[in-house]
């Protein structure tokens, strides 16, 4: 724990866009922010797809690539069997040195070992945005690979590229826990960035709408402010503030039966790239944070990098957990396995497996925490903490009430809906919103759980049983 | 130091398989002392510091200044029948105390061990660890009852309460009704002679009226009174008469027979205030309940809503009355309604309880106002039992789901209007 000075109030520089103000949320305050500069010297020698990163792929993916087969960006790797335009490509050039399976040889990863320059597949045209028509963009980005970056909501599936969308969502900041810049990620993007949201634009009936940092902080990017023919929505306020599903709660909910699309800032390069210069550009630049880390950093790489190649040159504490996203919703990885497709940030922290003296009571290291029956709540806004994954007490029954809807900025009663779920009352699942949230969004409210219950899985269970129904 | 505790207590662990329910009391003492060492597996991974043990503990510590009043006070109410060390509370500070102290301890005892057995129980049954929400139920009892409960009775509602209220519902956060409080209208229906009345509120006398003597047990007269002699202190004298005049009735019971009039003739309004009544154990001093309230709402961990809401209704319904004015009750101005028994007790520890209140913040609201309503109306118009907050409390527990229902339903009605 140390405190870090409260940073100054920047002058609100909006042009009249609107502003949302929300009220409740917590800022999980931690140590190990990635200092603001870009490593382009990272050595990642292997690069993964992974085909869980993507919910809704049939039981396993039909393989177009076999060991030892050299591959292009872009390249086909496998696609989905029951949607066989749906493929998915490799994000760099090389060998395919292994294709790794799980359990019933469900495939896990396609490991790919990574040319000294990488070499890009080349298409036949690249359909002009204005004048081309919408189902010639929609024809180019399946045909290029770019269409699984695109997600939809509700359940966070991969966009069906049969449906037009209502409206399309992108938030251009993230307030989870040492979350990425991504002012410093697009900076000198502005063209590239325009072009992927042109793109998006001929690709809704509605709008594209992008949720801009109006937390008086820091200064949102002219990239994102100046950005045209895209409607943009200021939010003021603590995390989940920056989590498109909060921004399209506030802007325009999901209600039955509706789609509407999201991607991620990286994406959106990703996309304008390809239509700019013709070519699959996988490169992301992601934040390596955490306080076991000793030289907290942004290094540019591809999606799907290795993570003990990311980590390299860094002393890694052997009993540290490295997690693929930020401590509430990313994955645990080990360091032979691979950055998940749709992060842009890698988290480094001490595990908790100690015992503790009375720690539930007296704790001995101060922790963050929304409950005000620890000292440290009166500095919340001030102290920075250290964290590891012990998980101080263990699982309840639901006892407290109110402690979720007081963290979660929108209009939902999230222990009813799980409540809901685990009963499997379907009218009132779909009643009480769960087209509305995904996983990221009930993450905050299971970190403050008192009695330590698995809200995320629960809602994830509940969400695939929603698919399975049809609804 | 810590290392050696901790290998210690991993070396006498008893075996899970061969004696679950020793196992299970373990576990239980294990996990008060350390702080176990699970790490988060799925979902998030760093969790915050707050758990249901210190929750409960927090609740428990909020309770103490009225464990400390309701100990001074059962000596101070005995010693008040015999007209002596009247002048204020601290006087024959030692006496009081271990008066109290006598009367209490047994009592939190047997609510302990007796609750706590069946806990640990049914958590070895079901093979999970024992939960803490008795931690809280254990430290309200003593305090909701009267101080002369009879033990037995008190370890007979205590089962019945968590097996039939808590355990036959699944436990922890599934129970319909408050615990405590339902310990205690078990015994109020079944031995309603212990627990209602004017005989039962002051301790140790054979008949709380005038007519009765003072009565002591071998500890006081064995144990406690040649110690305080060694110190030359004022001793426990067997046998004195009740002071003539005097009535065990609380400021209710004289409200229910003759309206303020008759409650100010035995109680100033500063007495009910401060606390010097007779009453059940722990809901006497109003500041050191205010104080709980207080503490509970800053900590987050009671509903503040319910604890306003519960006013508002309360002076909402008195207003009512002071308006009706259809007997002396009713004419109780509303702000002494306050000071008279075991409102704020109720409100602030009662109420509150999680599990059973409304879930939603406006179920909260709607629960809360319909408790003081209901109670002030069971208080002031029921001629059996002139206190109302017990039953009214058991009853919107048992709606708190239906309220919460609509409340859901509200919001359901809005996502699907958008649909159409």
């Amino acid at each position: 724990m140390e405190i870090r000075t409260a940073e100054t109030p920047i002058a609100d520089n909006a042009e009249g866009d609107a502003l949302k103000k929300l009220k409740r949320g917590f800022d999980v305050r931690l140590h190990g922010e990635a200092e603001k500069v870009i490593n382009n010297q990272v050595q990642v020698n292997t690069f993964a797809v992974q085909p869980p990163n993507f919910a809704g792929i049939s039981p396993m993916p039909k393989l177009e690539v076999q060991e030892g087969q050299h591959v292009k960006a872009g390249d086909a790797l496998f696609f989905d069997k029951r949607n066989p335009d749906l493929i998915h490509v490799a994000p760099i050039s090389g060998e395919v040195i292994a294709i790794n399976r799980g359990e019933r040889r469900a495939i896990q990863e396609v490991v790919i070992l990574a040319d000294r320059t990488i070499q890009y597949r080349t298409y036949a045209a690249v359909p002009n945005v204005e004048n081309s028509s919408r189902e010639a963009l929609v024809a180019f980005l399946l045909e290029s690979g770019a269409w699984p970056l695109i997600r939809q909501r509700p359940y966070n599936v991969l966009a069906d590229q049969n449906a037009v969308p209502r409206d399309i969502f992108i938030s251009t900041f993230d307030t989870a826990p040492l979350a990425p810049d991504l002012n410093l990620i697009v900076e000198g993007k502005a063209a590239v960035f325009q072009k992927g949201l042109d793109v998006l634009n001929r690709l809704t009936s509605g709008k594209v709408y992008l949720g801009i940092d109006g937390r008086g902080i820091s200064v949102p990017s002219t990239v994102f402010t100046q950005a045209n023919g895209v409607e943009k929505v200021r939010f003021k306020g603590k995390h989940p503030a920056g989590n498109v599903g909060v921004q399209i709660h506030h802007i325009r909910p999901i209600r039955s039966k509706e789609k509407v699309w999201t991607l991620g800032v990286q994406d959106v390069l990703t996309l304008g790239t390809l239509f700019l210069e013709g070519k699959y550009d996988a490169s992301r630049i992601v934040a390596l944070t955490g306080a076991a880390l000793d030289k907290p950093a942004y290094v540019k790489t591809c999606i799907g990098a290795n993570i003990g190649d990311l980590l390299k040159g860094h002393t890694l504490d052997g009993n540290a957990r490295i997690i693929s996203g930020d401590v509430l919703s990313g994955k645990s990885k080990l360091p032979a396995q691979f950055l998940d497709c749709y992060d842009d940030q890698i988290t480094v922290i001490p595990e908790g497996d100690d015992y503790e003296l009375f720690g539930w009571l007296l704790p001995s290291s101060a922790r963050p925490s929304t409950s005000k029956t620890f000292f440290s709540s009166i500095f919340s806004n001030i102290w920075v903490y250290n964290v590891n994954t012990n998980t101080h007490g263990e699982k309840r029954a639901f006892v407290m009430t109110g402690q979720y809807e007081d963290v979660l900025p929108m209009d939902i009663f999230p222990q009813h809906l799980l409540k809901a779920i685990i009963t499997n009352d379907i009218e009132k699942i779909e009643g009480l919103g769960i087209h509305e949230v995904v996983e990221e969004d009930l993450a905050l409210c299971e970190f403050a759980c008192t009695s330590k219950q698995p809200l995320q899985k629960i809602l994830r269970e509940g969400m695939e049983m929603m698919i399975k129904e049809g609804l | 130091m810590k290392q050696t505790l901790l290998k210690f207590l991993k070396r006498i662990e008893p075996d899970k398989e061969k004696a679950p329910l020793l196992h299970t009391a373990y576990d239980a003492f294990f996990t008060f002392a350390f702080a176990p060492n699970t790490v988060t597996k799925e979902g998030v991974h760093i969790r915050d510091g707050m758990d249901l043990k210190r929750t409960m503990v927090m609740v428990v510590i909020a309770m103490q200044l009225c464990y400390l009043w309701g100990t001074l006070n059962i000596g101070h109410q005995h010693f008040a029948a015999l007209g002596k060390y009247q002048q204020h509370i601290l006087e024959g500070f030692h006496l009081k105390l271990f008066y109290g102290l006598v009367q209490i301890l047994p009592i939190w005892i047997v609510a302990h061990v007796v609750g706590l057995g069946v806990e640990f129980y049914f958590a070895a049954r079901k093979k999970h660890a024992v939960e803490e929400g008795y931690l809280v139920t254990g430290a309200l009892i003593p305090l909701i009852m009267p101080p002369d409960i009879p033990l037995w009775i008190l370890a007979f509602s205590i089962v019945f309460a968590v097996i039939i209220g808590k355990e036959a519902f699944g436990g922890t956060g599934m129970n319909v009704v408050n615990i405590a409080l339902l310990a205690r209208v078990f015994v109020f229906f079944a031995y309603p002679g212990t627990i209602s009345g004017d005989e039962v509120w002051v301790s140790g006398l054979t008949k709380a009226a005038p007519g009765g003597v003072a009565e002591y047990g071998w500890i006081h007269l064995n144990v406690l009174n040649p110690l305080f002699e060694n110190f030359g202190w004022s001793t426990f004298q067997a046998g004195q008469a009740v002071v003539d005049g005097y009535s065990g009735a609380t400021p209710m019971a004289l409200a229910a027979k003759g309206g303020w009039e008759a409650v100010t003739q035995h109680y100033t309004p500063s007495q009910m205030f401060w606390g010097l009544i007779p009453g059940s154990i722990g809901e006497t001093s109003k500041p050191f309940i205010i104080i709980g309230a207080l503490m509970l709402i800053a900590m987050g961990i009671a509903s503040w809503r319910i604890m306003v809401s519960m006013v508002l209704g309360m002076v909402t319904m008195a207003l009512v009355f002071n308006w009706w004015g259809f007997n002396a009750y009713m004419e109780i101005p509303w702000y002494y309604h306050f000071s008279m028994g075991s409102f704020l007790f109720a409100m602030a520890f009662m109420a509150t309880d999680p599990v059973t209140a409304a879930s939603t913040n406006r179920g909260k609201w709607i629960y809360g106002f319909l408790i003081g309503m209901i109670g002030l109306i069971i208080r002031v118009m029921n001629p059996a039992y002139p206190e109302g907050w017990m039953l009214s409390i058991l009853l919107l527990n048992v709606f708190a789901p239906l309220i919460d229902h609509f409340v859901l339903q509200s919001n359901i009605n809005k996502r699907m209007k958008h649909v159409q």
